[in-house]
């Protein structure tokens, strides 16, 4: 009897074990602590691009966006902000637009150029067009930013989310999430928080 | 700098001001509008959640959509069709919009109107995401469409776009 018990015990906890690796399995992508790996992708530019070719960086901002999002372009101003501030401090923006532009022709990489020069961005726009980045990455919507610390180890994810905690007022933000992160990366200290989520739209396959 | 970004915000706060302007004067020359006619139900998270909580042996599908979303347009006719065959089933659909409170009157209620959509529509107006997504399911990113299907306590949470049958399927195995 006992060991019936013994072994049914034992049966629920590999159960319940299976369970949760697979339960991780499906999040794929990185998580805060991952080394990302480099890409090499176009530019608005024509001219391919990758993080390697920053030599004096210190990190990036990752930002997946795209022109058709209202949420994405809802935060146009602030990611060019973001740049603004932080690419002097060794911190420039890499925007990707990970779309998919058959079903999203408006994300197209003419499209994309006239948004750059419309909106006067000051960083790389990149086209991800065989989506083969933002899944690696694990990204799933636009916009969504991953901040990256460029270590002895590699590029190191250090927060994944939210650009700040009020989609629809810049003035009425409380808390700025991913200059936050960028900060307390150029103090030396580790990032207050490190995962954030907001509403976005799912990225189109 | 301080300049630029001074007189750039001073453009934008006036056109903001005209376009605002010139939406009013619109609602004033046409009065009646139909869409007007249609009350919205709004909350924020505190004052939804209790449509996340029902214990009383329906099965609810609460979708989370938005008007700008196209793959969420592409699958409301889904979750309308399930409605009608599955009503006398005990199941209730919700459609939670997301759109911007702005465009409550100018997108939302007159595509409610136009889709002649029967389900529950309700919009959900709260800033503070981080806060409230992880509340719906832990595992939500916040990418639309995502949708909920719960019974009491059993529940699953899917952060993707449905077809008819999957949508019926996965609906299906609450009903068991």
């Amino acid at each position: 009897m006992k060991t019936i018990k013994i072994l049914s015990l034992l049966t629920l906890v590999v159960v319940i074990s299976a369970f949760t690796i697979n339960k991780s399995n499906l999040t794929t992508g990185y998580s805060v602590g991952d080394v990302a790996e480099d890409f090499s992708l176009m530019n608005v530019d024509g001219n391919m691009v990758s993080l390697s070719d920053y030599k004096d960086a210190k990190g990036f901002i990752v930002t997946f966006t795209c022109n058709t999002c209202p949420y994405a372009v809802g935060y146009e101003d602030r990611i060019i902000a973001l740049n603004n501030k932080y690419a002097s401090k060794g911190y420039p923006v890499i925007a990707i637009m990970p779309n998919n532009t058959d079903v999203k022709p408006g994300d197209d990489l003419a499209a994309m150029k006239q948004r750059a020069l419309d909106k006067g961005f000051t960083f790389p726009y990149l086209i991800d067009k065989e989506q083969k980045v933002y899944p690696k990455y694990g990204a799933t919507k636009t916009p969504h930013i991953f901040v990256i610390q460029k270590t002895k180890k590699g590029n190191v994810v250090k927060y994944i989310g939210a650009i700040d905690d009020n989609y629809k007022d810049a003035n009425a933000v409380k808390v700025k999430y991913t200059e936050n992160a960028v900060d307390a990366l150029l103090a030396g200290k580790e990032v207050p928080v490190k995962e954030t989520r907001a509403i976005g739209c799912s990225i189109k396959k | 700098m301080r300049t630029i970004i001074l007189l750039i915000s001073v453009v934008v706060l006036i056109s903001c001001n005209s376009s605002q302007k010139k939406q009013e004067e619109q609602v004033k020359k046409e009065p009646v509008k139909v869409e007007n006619k249609l009350d919205l139900e709004v909350y924020d998270f505190n004052g939804f959640e209790k449509f996340l909580n029902k214990k009383d042996g329906k099965i609810y599908v609460i979708n989370f959509w938005a008007t700008w979303c196209a793959p969420c347009v592409k699958e409301l006719p889904y979750f309308e069709k399930l409605k009608e065959l599955y009503k006398d089933k005990g199941v209730e659909i919700l459609l939670v919009s997301l759109d911007f409170p702005n465009q409550y009157d100018s997108k939302l209620k007159p595509f409610i109107i136009d889709k002649k959509i029967t389900s529950k529509v309700i919009a959900l107006d709260d800033v503070d995401m981080n806060t409230w997504i992880p509340k719906v399911n832990e595992n939500w990113s916040g990418a639309l469409p995502a949708t909920i299907i719960y019974k009491n306590d059993e529940s699953k949470f899917f952060e993707q776009s449905f077809t008819y049958e999957i949508l019926e399927n996965e609906v299906k195995q609450f009903l068991k």
